[in-house]
């Protein structure tokens, strides 16, 4: 089966906290929404689960549209993770 | 770059300008290229955010404002179409200044033009509510205490929110 790889990014308080500002990720078999990919991430454990838990201010964008939990995740999309915007 | 789009036919068409940049904007230039274009407008509405030098009980040196490139003037774009769909109006130009900005910069600009002052008043408020609850920018702040990452604010919602149901 071909491996489905996505672009993942990470914005302002969640890049420091992370670490990273973007990487490829291998979605695993089954993963194919933003909830799931968010379930993913969490499993590395450490800033990855503290910062991604449930309930903590984390708004998505699947292809540069902001995104909901449901919204799907597929081979060589651009998901983008980031806190509630402060612009103006 | 700054000249709106020329009126192909349509006599009153309008231009829809957005631009994200580091460098500063001249207010003034940017209402008078938009007036001289089009002799249809008979109002214009403006507004311009500004870094202030204190927030939240702490007094700010600075700030450093980051983006999404790419989802930024996607997602403009995509809140002046919006506007376009509930109100009669002309021009829509807006400037959102990133990086390094110091108290008393001006920050960002919205302008709309129409032919009578209620569209133009209605969609800058519009414009602003929504650029501040879906686009992508982020500010972190220097204080005495560090640098840290401003807050969404619930109340930015709630403005957002009211364009939901007066459609």
């Amino acid at each position: 089966m071909p491996t489905a790889m996505v672009h993942l990014l990470y914005f302002a308080r969640l890049r420091e906290s992370l670490g990273t500002d973007s990487e490829r990720f291998e979605l695993p078999a089954g993963v194919a929404d933003v909830d799931a990919l968010l379930q993913c991430l969490r499993s590395r454990g450490g800033a990855w689960e503290r910062e991604l838990a449930p309930g903590r201010p984390v708004r998505a964008a699947v292809n540069q549209d902001m995104a909901g939990p449901a919204t799907p995740v597929r081979d060589g999309d651009e998901v983008a993770f980031f806190p509630p915007v402060t612009g103006g | 770059m700054n000249a709106p789009i020329g009126t192909t036919g349509l006599q009153d068409a309008g231009a829809t300008l957005i631009r994200v940049q580091t460098e500063d904007f001249d207010v003034g230039r940017e209402i008078a290229a938009l007036r001289q274009a089009n002799a249809r407008i008979g109002a214009v509405a403006s507004f311009i955010g500004v870094c202030r030098d204190v927030n939240d009980g702490a007094s700010v040196a600075g700030m450093v404002l980051e983006h999404y490139p790419g989802m930024t003037e996607r997602a403009l774009a995509q809140i002046a179409e919006e506007a376009r769909g509930r109100w009669d109006v002309i021009d829509l130009l807006m400037i959102h200044r990133v990086g390094s900005l110091m108290p008393t910069d001006q920050i960002v600009l919205v302008v709309v033009t129409s032919a009578h002052r209620g569209e133009a008043f209605a969609a800058c408020e519009f414009l602003m509510d929504y650029l501040k609850t879906r686009a992508p920018f982020w500010k972190k702040e220097s204080t005495p205490g560090g640098e840290r990452w401003v807050d969404a604010r619930t109340s930015d919602d709630a403005a957002a929110q009211r364009w939901e149901t007066q459609g």
